[in-house]
């Protein structure tokens, strides 16, 4: 008797192991509900939120609308310029993530690939930017973006309560974390197929953009991810900057300030139908996305 | 070749390090000095004062208040982050016995929890503050009265708002670090997991003896990414609370209080002063944080 139990087979052991996780199972999925709810419940509550009227969202928190009232987005995006805001972050994201990849790769690629005096120094220079607090600078940028706008001829597009200043400012700030990771990834591409190329004529330029650029492309995207979300869901920036101009207001700053003009004009239902409108296109580009986006955003914690 | 290489290391950095000294070194550089001066909206000429500032500022009880909301937030929103995202990567990996593909559904469960990440902080702060809502129209107070208990006061209690800046917080980060915490796990051999089980370890024994040390690198750094988040925290604060900091400067932090002084209050070098405190916690919680946590790194 006791001798056959001895010579189990690990087959058997793992068969065993499979039973004894019948409970625990369970218990694993409940807890991980748990979380899914407390994720989920509170951004369908609110787009449940924008359908209602006045008096529903005054109302018992948890009842259902009566009628769908679609009126409630149409205010938002005219009246409370959700449309105009949204148009506003898209053209400053554009703008400044291409920048922002175009000067962050071409200098990452020049120091990761490049032995030239000022090298080092340069290089740690762009990375010292990530342990500073952005509030230290506030001030000083403020009255530095205020003095751009006073240069001759192109003063007028880049000082304060303009999209174009505010692009360069978002491109200054993405560099030290663009150039790290991308001067990590020039650095582990290999060297070959560029010697190659060069012995064949072609420019430094040309290499860049036409052969290790391509080659750097996983690198590219994740770091493109991450500056789109970066720039997109910026608030502090926009609001020193863009302050005294209401038309150029990025979405977020439309956002925070329908939630505290609320208060008195109280349009409730509109609020909803606007954070609603501003989560809506997150959840559509990140459900195709999702996995790009999460390597995206952790590939940095990994390095 | 030379001189053509020369040129093509100056074309191509001319421009980034251009943006980059007038956006981002000159206003850091320029910060420290004006914490210097007694610079005010209607001082034309700001005069140097020496340490005045900082002197002031030790006296400053909204302030030290204000240092204190982050100290609370810089230890406990890692604390739960971690603490929670461990929990739920563990369950999702199967504790690593699951290999790659972790439990049923797991794939589905990562998506619905990283979602909160990418909504922009502003949003989420705007959303809460209905979600918070005093009445029966607050989504977490409606059941509360219908059970019959006293409502809660999330963002006007001043015993209360802080906490729920804390759940607003970890609620945003905790799927981050679950991705991130599973990737690690699933990348470790699952050889340890099936040779520790044999020997009959059961699952804590697995989190605390496997899971825990071999992920601990990956931990470290999250928690150095979220203590400095909690040094930083802004919008939340300012979006979500009452007098941006309120009630009663119950929630404000750092942050709040430097763009306040500065942007409402047009008091620049005072403004400044504080954010070279907070420059110097940033600093110091970094270095401390490498220090401590430093330990030997296993190879597998």
């Amino acid at each position: 008797m006791a001798e056959a139990a001895i010579p189990r087979s690990r087959a058997l052991a793992r068969e065993e192991r499979r039973r004894r996780l019948g409970p625990f199972g369970v218990l694993t999925h409940l807890a991980l509900l748990v979380w899914t709810v407390l994720v989920v419940v509170p951004i369908a509550w609110t787009f449940l939120a924008s359908v209602k009227s006045e008096d529903e969202i005054f109302g018992d928190a948890w009842s259902l609308p009566a009628a769908l009232r679609l009126d409630n987005w149409a205010r938002a995006w005219d009246q409370a310029h959700i449309g105009q805001y949204m148009i506003n972050s898209v053209v400053v994201v554009a703008f400044g993530v291409f920048g922002t990849m175009l000067f962050g790769s071409m200098a990452a690629y020049v120091l990761a690939r490049y032995r030239f005096v000022g090298n080092r120094a340069i290089y740690l220079l762009f990375v010292s930017g990530l342990a500073f607090p952005v509030y230290l600078a506030l001030t000083p940028l403020f009255f530095v973006v205020q003095n751009m706008g006073t240069l001759p001829v192109v003063g007028p597009f880049i000082g304060l309560n303009t999209h174009a200043g505010l692009v360069l400012v978002y491109i200054a700030y993405s560099l030290p974390f663009t150039v790290f990771f991308l001067a990590a990834f020039f650095r582990t591409l290999p060297g070959a197929v560029a010697e190659a190329a060069f012995v064949d004529g072609a420019s430094h330029t040309r290499v860049f953009f036409q052969i290790m650029l391509p080659m750097a492309r996983p690198g590219i995207v994740s770091v493109t991810i991450f500056n789109v979300l970066g720039q997109w869901n910026q608030y502090q920036l926009p609001l020193v900057l863009l302050n005294s101009d209401r038309s150029k207001w990025v979405l977020t700053q439309g956002i925070a300030d329908i939630s505290t003009a609320a208060g008195y004009d109280a349009d409730w239902s509109a609020l909803f139908a606007a954070l609603s409108m501003a989560i809506l296109p997150m959840l559509v580009v990140y459900t195709i996305f999702q996995s790009q986006i999460q390597k995206g955003l952790t590939a940095g914690a990994l390095k | 070749m030379n001189h053509g290489r020369l040129r093509f290391v100056t074309g191509f950095l001319a421009v980034p390090v251009a943006l980059y000294l007038i956006y981002v070194i000159a206003p850091y550089a320029q910060a420290f000095y004006i914490a210097l001066t007694d610079w005010r909206g209607v001082t034309a000429s700001p005069a140097f004062v020496g340490l005045e500032n900082f002197r002031r500022l030790f006296a400053d009880d909204v302030f030290w208040t204000a240092v204190g909301h982050n100290l609370l937030l810089l230890i406990l929103m890692p604390l739960l982050t971690v603490g929670i995202a461990l929990f739920f990567a563990f369950l999702l990996n199967a504790g690593g016995r699951g290999g790659a593909a972790g439990v049923w559904g797991s794939k589905f469960y990562r998506v619905v929890f990283f979602f909160p990440q990418v909504l922009a902080v502003a949003v989420v702060a705007v959303l809460f503050q209905q979600v918070f809502r005093p009445d029966r129209s607050g989504m977490l107070n409606a059941p509360l009265i219908a059970l019959g208990f006293e409502p809660v006061g999330f963002l006007s209690d001043t015993g209360v708002a802080l906490w729920s800046i804390l759940g607003v917080l970890v609620w945003q980060a905790v799927g981050f670090y679950v991705v991130l915490f599973s990737a690690g796990i699933a990348s470790i051999p699952r050889d340890l997991f099936e040779a520790a089980a044999i020997d009959g370890a059961g699952g804590a024994q697995l989190f605390f003896r496997i899971t825990l040390p071999l992920l601990w690198d990956t931990i470290q750094v999250g928690w150095v990414y979220l203590g400095i988040a909690a040094l930083d925290v802004f919008a939340v604060v300012w979006v979500m609370t009452a007098e941006h900091g309120g009630p009663d400067h119950s929630t404000t932090v750092m942050a709040a209080e430097i763009y306040r002084t500065a942007f409402q209050y047009f008091k620049f070098g005072y403004a400044s002063a504080m954010g070279v405190v907070l420059f110097f916690f940033t600093i110091g919680f970094a270095a401390l944080a490498l220090r401590l946590s430093r330990r030997e790194r296993i190879e597998f």
